[in-house]
């Protein structure tokens, strides 16, 4: 029943879309692909912007089912837009801008308001200036407002950030990560950045050349060396973690996770609070007793699960840490001499860690 | 006097009228020429550009054809639209339909097609989007539109000459009585009108270009 359950069938010249999926009806999913792998027309299609041939249900609500010649215009899905470009209205004010869906929503479907929704994006000094008057940052604020105050049931967002400059990305990203606990309704996030990715999503959906390759939950994607993120340059798992100590004397913070403890730099977080930690799989050595004197910090004992070639000299291990995967890249000379197979059991050295705050 | 007097009030009430009706006429036609991605559209088009080419003469003369009693337009009244204010209102739109048009054409193609999905996305039907996105963005372009038609249809006179003959009080508009005069040898009276329109024109054009330069 909580599911976002599709199948397309689109041509646009020599692009085709066909594709199928059930996707989770709660939570963000990513969908990730190159560009031009059709990420975006099927969001266009689940927004009905594009009027492929198929069928749509998004949590028991059925938007589109062809065979029974039913198309619900986008006026009538429920549903958050956010574009690449703002696209706000350039004749309205912000807060005219952030009520436009709002006022066209019964009284009675009405979720959220505009103060809560201006807080939680620090958006209420901007409420009387005009589109043209705000940056690049501001205006994609106001763009996520505004399809959250249209009270969606899904909420779609095509690579929000992608005219971001850096900075301006480091601006938006916090307010994204707390969708999850604002927004109840599923989110589908359209990205073809990793990083941006490992931050924001639960699950993941990969796309490739129109189709839907492979979904499931984030760190178990991440971690998967079949699939082709596990060759980006920037692989890497995502852990699930938990504050569970500050250490004041050399400023660090311990992260507890079913795996052990990773130490990282000081952190304003408060103790038992949940946080999503990154680990590059070139950050990740590995070693078969335990490493004596070292000045890394973080050391992990984890058992081989996978491994698997990739290309001149380099090797990708999956290792297992008590339950959660790990991803280290290695060269072939460090595999042979260590001789690494699977089911042995490891020392992982974690040189550095990405954190989300 | 009087008879200049009519003149001035059949001349502004002929513009009014047919203005009122470029627009309800206008705004659809140029909508569906920028939307659509039909064939049709270049006929259309060119059809809706005639006027700009065509001698006044020739579309009075077909407009004559058709409004007569037997005509395909007239011959559905009693009596014809000949030399009737409604002839020369339906004249008048035709004749100036492509003042109206291109500019609101102008104005519709620059709202971009990506504001509009976000509307679409925000509970907005077309009608609804039409109206509170579309419109309100292309106000400039919908003053000079109406400005245009205003003026040229008073400035006409060829085909309200051809369809309207000039009967004072009824179909004889300022442009004809200004003709009148000069034939008459009557200066003085075609100095008066003359002069009228001339700074009634240039008064409405200096608005209109003072109220879109500040816009931008």
């Amino acid at each position: 029943m909580s599911s976002i359950d599709f199948r397309f069938e689109l041509e646009r010249g020599n692009f085709r879309l066909e594709t199928g999926a059930v996707l989770p009806g709660f939570g963000v999913t990513a969908l990730f692909g190159a560009s031009g792998s059709g990420k975006t027309s099927l969001l266009r299609c689940i927004a009905g912007l594009e009027r492929a041939r198929g069928r749509l249900e998004v949590n028991g609500e059925c938007w589109q089912d062809s065979e029974n010649r039913l198309f619900v215009p986008p006026h009538r899905r429920a549903l958050g837009y956010v574009f690449q470009e703002a696209a706000l209205f350039p004749h309205l004010r912000v807060k005219a801008n952030l009520e436009y869906g709002r006022r066209r929503t019964p009284a009675g479907a009405r979720k959220g308001s505009l103060d809560h929704c201006c807080d939680i994006l620090g958006i209420g000094g901007l409420l009387q200036r005009y589109p043209h008057q705000l940056s690049g940052g501001e205006r994609q604020r106001v763009a996520l407002g505004r399809a959250l105050l249209n009270s969606p049931r899904l909420l779609l967002m095509d690579e929000p950030m992608a005219a971001l400059d850096r900075p301006r990305k480091a601006e938006i990203l916090p307010y994204l990560e707390r969708l999850h606990e604002e927004a109840d309704i599923p989110v589908l996030y359209v990205t073809h950045d990793l990083e941006e990715l490992a931050r924001i999503a639960d699950q993941l959906a990969l796309i490739e050349n129109g189709r839907i390759l492979k979904q499931g939950p984030l760190a178990e994607m991440l971690a998967s060396l079949d699939l082709p993120i596990a060759r980006d340059e920037d692989a890497g798992a995502v852990i699930e973690t938990q504050v569970i100590r500050h250490d004041d004397e050399y400023h660090l913070t311990h992260l507890g996770f079913c795996g052990g403890e990773i130490l990282v730099g000081r952190i304003q977080r408060a103790m038992g609070e949940r946080l999503k930690i990154r680990i590059h799989a070139r950050d990740v050595s590995l070693a078969l007793q335990p490493p004596g004197e070292t000045s890394i910090l973080n050391v992990v004992k984890a058992v081989v699960t996978e491994m698997a070639d990739q290309g001149p000299g380099r090797i990708m291990v999956r290792l297992d840490a008590g339950g959660t995967p790990l991803l280290a890249r290695i060269t072939r000379k460090s595999q042979s001499r260590l001789g690494l197979k699977t089911g042995m059991p490891v020392y992982a050295q974690i040189k550095s860690v990405a954190l989300s705050i | 006097m009087t008879e200049d007097i009519s003149a001035l009030w059949v001349t502004l009430r002929l513009a009014l009228v047919s203005t009122s009706i470029l627009l309800l006429l206008g705004m659809p036609l140029a909508w569906w020429l920028v939307r659509t991605g039909s064939r049709l559209r270049t006929v259309v088009e060119s059809l809706v550009a005639l006027p700009l080419v065509l001698p006044p003469t020739v579309l009075g003369f077909y407009l004559l054809i058709a409004l007569g009693p037997d005509g395909i337009i007239g011959g559905l009244t009693d009596h014809g639209l000949a030399f009737s204010f409604t002839g020369l209102v339906i004249g008048s739109v035709l004749y100036s339909l492509p003042f109206v048009v291109q500019p609101l054409q102008n104005a519709f193609s620059a709202v971009s097609p990506l504001i509009l999905e976000a509307a679409g996305t925000l509970r907005a039907s077309a009608l609804d989007r039409f109206f509170s996105i579309v419109l309100p963005l292309s106000r400039p372009g919908l003053i000079t539109a109406a400005t245009l038609g205003f003026a040229h249809t008073v400035g006409e006179f060829g085909v309200v000459l051809m369809i309207g003959g000039n009967i004072p009080g009824k179909t004889q508009v300022l442009s004809i009585a200004i003709y009148d005069h000069v034939e008459a040898l009557e200066y003085g009276r075609a100095h008066w009108l003359s002069g009228g329109l001339l700074l009634f024109s240039f008064l409405i054009l200096f608005l209109v270009y003072r109220q879109n330069g500040r816009r931008e």
